[in-house]
């Protein structure tokens, strides 16, 4: 989809020189392009309302396998999903390069099949899957998530997936199962940006274990009606809403149930900025920019949207309600 | 044919070498704009604004601290002309984008920026590396050196190194967030040359200047042992 197109701006006729107004007039253009873009996002929203069969959730844009799920609108935002473009080209996946438009351009070397995930640890019943058991393990569902970055910016994602809790509950956490990690493939020659000691490899990251039974963690094989695509972590992933993005590890291929804190890749990284719950906070900025607000991708008007104002980011990202009693009694700046 | 007319020196010579850079620097602000325009500004307008006019601010900055060592390296005295443009030119990208951030992701809002200041060292550095620019770009004309004396007015432009060294930790610290410091890197290296050779400069003709003096001492108690020695044999 050409954004270009929705922008363009109507003249009385092709022949005709544009009103001298118009252009002495800047900010009246401006605002009139801005009118023609929210004028075309609301003729393709309306398309794509068209486009939807009754009852199913976000149209898939026809790239990728389809996925079947049933929507759960209790646990998800009404607030529009961004773009499948803009999900699917402006990503953080370090093992794909640093550059947003990295993943999207080197993704294309990962083979998601076959694919095994280990599932070990504190557990009663160690076990290995096939993406098939997981893709059947549970009834997939769509839900609509906010997603924030730590970096500032923030989408809205139609996921599907399920509560990560049923996996949990397969394998039988032991008493001593305290916290959980999960791991990302190792493999520098399908994950180019593997050779380059940025990070150390794999990428790992991890939850309380009230977290990671929490119904919103979400276990995630794919987004807008169709299987993951590469760059946003295929085959499967996790999605934790209220915390920031980078919780969320991409392409897993273990999980480990322990009794210790893991200490995550960015922990390792840059101690001093990330902490272990990382959870998205308006007041609490140990990296060093301010979380207080965010910019909404996608969003659409002039200059790509340059000048939409920023929002205000909330705690937990808006799940509060759900999530803040995990937290109770906890000093969220100490704990970041 | 002699060092002056040189083809390096007689390009740099030219008449349109000064608009056809001056076109030149302002490209990637063209490029931006024009992105901007045809909404071609990719997933994250803002970012890439902000991004863009800060790393050209840098290489520009870089150019400008290289111009004399150039110019004493290759003996073009004519470089010197091309200095003051690329100077105020890192003003102007630097000035986008500090704008970009003030407006952008603060909304204007002076209460949040100044929060923001005081919180966090990497937005600190970059708005002293900006104040540190200003008075520089306030004083870059004629008729200012004049007024202030070429001695003083130099001096006051030595600030330039600070903003480099400034200028480069806010760049290193800001990738240092996504643990992504090899450019930051690069552009230290190149900051430490420039700087190093300025420092190995003064170093020498500080030796130089010591020997020479040296030299007039002895030739000085020479001539007065001389002196000494012919009232002696006068005795």
């Amino acid at each position: 989809m050409s954004k270009r197109q929705d922008q363009g701006f109507e003249h009385p006729t092709s022949s005709e020189i544009t009103p001298k107004e118009i252009y002495k007039d800047r900010r009246h253009f401006l605002a009139a392009a801005g009118v023609g873009v929210a004028a075309g996002a609301a003729a393709l929203a309306a398309h794509h309302a068209q486009a939807t069969p009754a009852g199913a959730g976000q149209s898939a844009p026809g790239k990728l396998a389809p996925l079947a799920s049933q929507k759960n609108a209790a646990l998800s935002t009404t607030q529009t999903p961004t773009p499948y473009k803009d999900i699917t080209t402006y990503n953080n996946f370090y093992e794909f390069g640093t550059s947003k438009s990295d993943p999207a351009k080197n993704a294309g070397s990962l083979k998601t099949r076959p694919w095994t995930v280990v599932v070990e640890g504190e557990v009663h019943k160690p076990r290995t899957f096939s993406i098939d058991d997981l893709l059947k393990l549970a009834p997939m569902e769509e839900r609509i998530y906010r997603h924030r970055c730590v970096e500032g910016w923030a989408m809205v994602v139609p996921w599907l997936g399920y509560s990560f809790s049923h996996l949990l509950k397969a394998v039988e956490p032991t008493a001593n199962a305290k916290y959980v990690e999960y791991i990302t493939l190792l493999d520098p020659a399908e994950m180019p940006g593997q050779n380059d000691p940025i990070l150390q490899w794999p990428y790992l990251e991890g939850l309380r274990m009230d977290e990671a039974m929490h119904p919103l963690t979400l276990l995630t094989f794919g987004l807008y009606g169709e299987v993951l695509p590469n760059q946003d972590g295929a085959p499967m992933r996790m999605v934790i809403p209220w915390k920031y993005g980078f919780k969320g590890g991409k392409s897993i291929v273990k999980i480990r149930l322990v009794e210790k804190q893991p200490v995550t890749s960015w922990m390792r990284a840059v101690p001093q900025w990330y902490g272990f719950y990382s959870n998205v906070n308006p007041d609490v900025s140990p990296q060093n920019w301010s979380q207080a607000n965010e910019r909404m991708i996608g969003q659409g008007g002039a200059f790509g949207g340059l000048f939409a104002p920023r929002v205000p980011t909330q705690l937990f990202n808006g799940y509060g309600a759900q999530v803040a009693s995990l937290y109770q009694g906890m000093n969220l700046s100490k704990f970041f | 044919m002699s060092a002056s007319s040189s083809l390096p020196r007689r390009l740099l010579r030219l008449k349109v070498l000064k608009p056809l850079l001056f076109t030149l620097c302002l490209l990637p602000f063209i490029n931006l704009f024009w992105r901007g325009w045809t909404n071609d500004l990719g997933p994250n307008p803002e970012q890439t604004v902000i991004w863009t006019t800060g790393l050209w601010a840098l290489r520009l900055l870089l150019l400008t601290l290289a111009i004399t060592p150039l110019r004493k390296l290759t003996g073009w005295a004519e470089l010197a002309r091309l200095r003051r443009m690329f100077g105020l030119f890192v003003f102007f990208y630097a000035a986008l984008h500090f704008t970009a951030w003030l407006g952008l992701v603060n909304g204007f809002s002076v209460e949040m920026a100044l929060r923001d200041i005081s919180k966090h060292p990497f937005v600190l550095a970059g708005m002293t590396a900006l104040a540190l620019m200003t008075p520089l770009a306030l004083t870059s004309t004629n008729g200012m050196i004049k007024r202030l004396g070429a001695k003083s007015w130099q001096r006051l432009h030595r600030l330039v190194y600070v903003v480099g060294v400034v200028a480069v930790f806010h760049f290193w610290w800001g990738k240092l967030a996504k643990n992504n410091t090899a450019s930051p890197t690069v552009y230290a290296l190149i900051l430490a040359l420039l700087l190093g050779l300025r420092l190995w400069w003064a170093w020498r003709a500080e030796q130089t200047r010591r020997a020479q003096a040296l030299q007039n001492l002895a030739a000085e108690s020479k001539r007065q042992g001389n002196n000494q020695g012919n009232s002696n044999s006068l005795a």
